[in-house]
């Protein structure tokens, strides 16, 4: 009999051209995104004076750098972030890349038009020089982000050298509550973990609560992974995951379809599998959850309170904390729900797909918000959805300010869509570090319901207050 | 690249965990090209307040770290965002290695294509060697990268472990793109035989 193989380890194989001396693997890669920071990787090769060894496998999409306001080139406001998106555009034509650019409705962030148009698949290696590309792996494809230097070595060879990452699985057992996201199940296993819990592992979500995801909420809680440390996150494929990749533009069609769906049938951990660290964490109690402080691993339930330094031992952490509080501008032993907030983000590569909105909309839906509001659309094509099912006119009719250009947007602030110096934010994307909105800006992660309840409350709130009969 | 074969140098400590690429590299200087400036963005929000004033206490400031070419820092350092620019930032302000109880896994990798050695030691011992870089008024640290072994005079010699393939590479200053064409045959033969069967791709 044949060794146990886990889902890692089966799509490893498959994509192992070879194994050096030391041990590492070059690995042949599938599938990979650009976007308008790669221009130091397109300057690398440009420097060699190579050509892109597959252009077919490479998608550049701009998305980091786009306005949200619309996407005319005088949405940008910014000579410099319009020149990095003509420098993506030029670098694409010139090596014949595929290329989502302005006005096509295809055009969104990359980790949300990556499984929407049906480029990433299970089975299926995915990078990009971004580190949220942990998100792809919730279709059961091995998907992480690299630097640079290996954006260039992709495009030049269509590899990349890989020691063995180690394995880990996460089990989310029992049910899942009512008004629990799937941002809330992503929030509990970091701090559950740690920030660092999941360095050098690649993690594999597991149990009945994550198979009971729809996909997008997977691909929340993949997008989070690397937000735990870990290289990637992945989910086995299964039914839910074939029904929702058939028929998208890149997905296979007829036979090929047969063919790849038998294939991906294959693609589970093998009963007696083992990993090297195994986590348990029970579904039901989960609770609606925000972060305090400037690691997404400072979080807790939104019943909680804001922790005190006093009550921490150790010298040299009490003065990390204290650190924290201090950049937060919060008190030790305030309740969550009493923190007042400037301004709500809803949008990024976690929590910007038409069910996050819909979730969104539901909480917004007659109620008016009282803090200045942004809802950005993850692609053009759910910006689209989401008018078709009048998501946009209850945004608007309650006040919120439905942005008609899909990208990063708010979750790193480089298109000019900022948090001001000390204003307080509540943002469905996955990073609450230190200026990571702009500078001094302080950032309270939720998921999109809590969110747009904290919109129309104007403080952080627990979306089951807000429980309509 | 520049080979990494030994090192001795002032260091200087961050203790402070999750240190993360953001806070290395602001995303507002992501859009800047690499050149002479790139170094005067490295942590540029710990090192200045919201008014442009140097904050005293962040190491860079102090005087006696101002030379410093080796950090040793809490854990998972360089965690975050997958931009190469924070490591073009530490090796363009002079830094060839950082040492701590764990680094992101993007960081880490990023760290070996710009012939910056991160070093991976026990959290006791890292904080041990942060209290010596603290105690003394000019801390050297000498890290000899063939034995895999660190100096310094609070510890004496201290072996460490790193991936013989990412050695080889920093003591060889070898460039990826050129190694990874020694492997073009076998590149080629995978692309024949085992993308057949893969053809929806």
């Amino acid at each position: 009999m044949t060794k146990p193989k886990t889902l890692l380890d089966k799509i490893w194989k498959r994509h192992e051209i070879t194994i050096n001396p030391a041990g590492q693997s070059l690995l042949f890669i599938d599938r990979h995104f650009c976007h308008e920071l790669s221009f130091h990787a397109f300057n690398m090769l440009e420097k060699r004076k190579m050509k892109v060894r597959h252009p077919s496998r490479t998608i550049a999409v701009a998305d980091h750098y786009t306005p949200t306001t619309g996407e005319d080139a005088g949405d940008f406001k910014s000579l410099d972030r319009f020149k990095l998106y003509n420098t993506l555009k030029n670098n694409a034509l010139e090596h014949n890349l595929n290329f989502l650019g302005l006005g096509d409705q295809r055009r969104g962030i990359i980790h949300v038009i990556g499984p929407e148009q049906g480029f990433s698949l299970p089975g299926t290696t995915i990078v990009c020089g971004d580190s949220h590309t942990a998100t792809h792996g919730a279709l059961g494809a091995l998907a992480f982000g690299i630097g640079a230097s290996d954006v260039s070595h992709v495009l030049a060879t269509q590899t990349l050298w890989q020691p063995k990452p180690k394995k880990m699985r996460v089990i989310v057992k029992g049910f899942r509550p009512a008004y629990v996201s799937a941002k809330d199940i992503a929030l509990s296993i970091i701090r559950h973990i740690g920030a660092a819990g999941g360095t050098g592992h690649v993690i594999e979500y597991a149990g009945p609560v994550i198979s009971s995801l729809s996909i997008e909420e997977r691909l929340t809680v993949c997008n989070m992974s690397i937000e735990a440390g870990a290289r990637a996150g992945m989910i086995a494929p299964d039914e839910t995951t074939y029904k929702w990749i058939e028929g998208r533009p890149h997905a296979p069609k007829n036979d090929n379809w047969e063919e790849a769906v038998s294939a991906w049938t294959l693609l589970k951990t093998d009963e007696g599998a083992t990993f090297d660290k195994e986590y348990e964490i029970d579904g039901q109690l989960i609770t609606p959850m925000v972060t305090w402080g400037t690691s997404p691993e400072d979080a807790l339930p939104i019943t909680g309170l804001v922790p005190d330094p006093l009550e921490e031992t150790n010298a040299e952490k009490r003065a990390n904390l204290k650190r924290k509080l201090d950049y937060m501008g919060l008190k030790p032993g305030t309740s969550l729900t009493d923190i007042t907030v400037d301004r709500v983000f809803i949008g990024s590569c976690t929590n910007s797909r038409i069910e996050d909105l819909r979730e969104a909309a539901a909480v917004a839906k007659g109620r008016s918000a009282c803090v200045h509001s942004i809802v950005v659309p993850g692609s053009g094509l759910i910006k689209k959805q989401a008018e078709i099912e009048g998501l946009d006119k209850i945004f608007i009719e309650a006040g919120f300010d439905w942005r008609p250009a899909a990208g990063c947007s708010m979750c790193v602030g480089v298109n000019g869509d900022l948090v001001s110096p000390k204003e307080r934010c509540v943002s469905t994307s996955n990073r609450n570090f230190r200026g990571r909105q702009g500078p001094d800006a302080r950032t309270h992660l939720t998921g999109p319901a809590m969110a747009a309840a904290a919109a129309v409350t104007g403080k952080l709130t627990d979306v089951r207050s807000l429980q309509r009969n | 690249m520049v080979p990494f074969k030994t090192l001795k140098a002032l260091a200087a400590p961050i203790n402070q965990d999750n240190i993360d690429t953001d806070q290395i590299l602001p995303a507002r200087f992501l859009m800047m090209p690499r050149d002479q400036k790139y170094r005067t963005y490295l942590f540029r929000d710990l090192r200045e307040d919201n008014n442009g004033l140097q904050t005293p206490d962040f190491f860079l400031n102090q005087k006696k770290f101002s030379k410093a070419q080796i950090i040793v820092a809490g854990r998972n350092f360089g965690c975050g965002s997958s931009r190469e620019g924070a490591v073009f930032t530490l090796v363009d302000s002079g830094f060839r290695s950082v040492i701590a109880p764990s680094f992101g896994d993007i960081f880490y990798n990023n760290s070996f294509n710009n012939g910056l050695l991160p070093i991976v030691l026990p959290e006791s011992l890292v904080k041990e060697l942060q209290q010596f870089l603290i105690n003394e008024a000019a801390p050297e640290i000498t890290i000899d990268l063939e034995s895999e072994q660190i100096f310094c005079e609070a510890t004496s010699w201290v072996k460490f472990d790193i991936d013989p393939h990412r050695r080889e590479r920093l003591l060889k200053g070898l460039d990826m793109i050129d190694y990874t064409q020694q492997f073009g045959e076998a590149i080629n033969r995978y692309e024949r035989d085992c993308l057949v069967d893969k053809k929806w791709l």
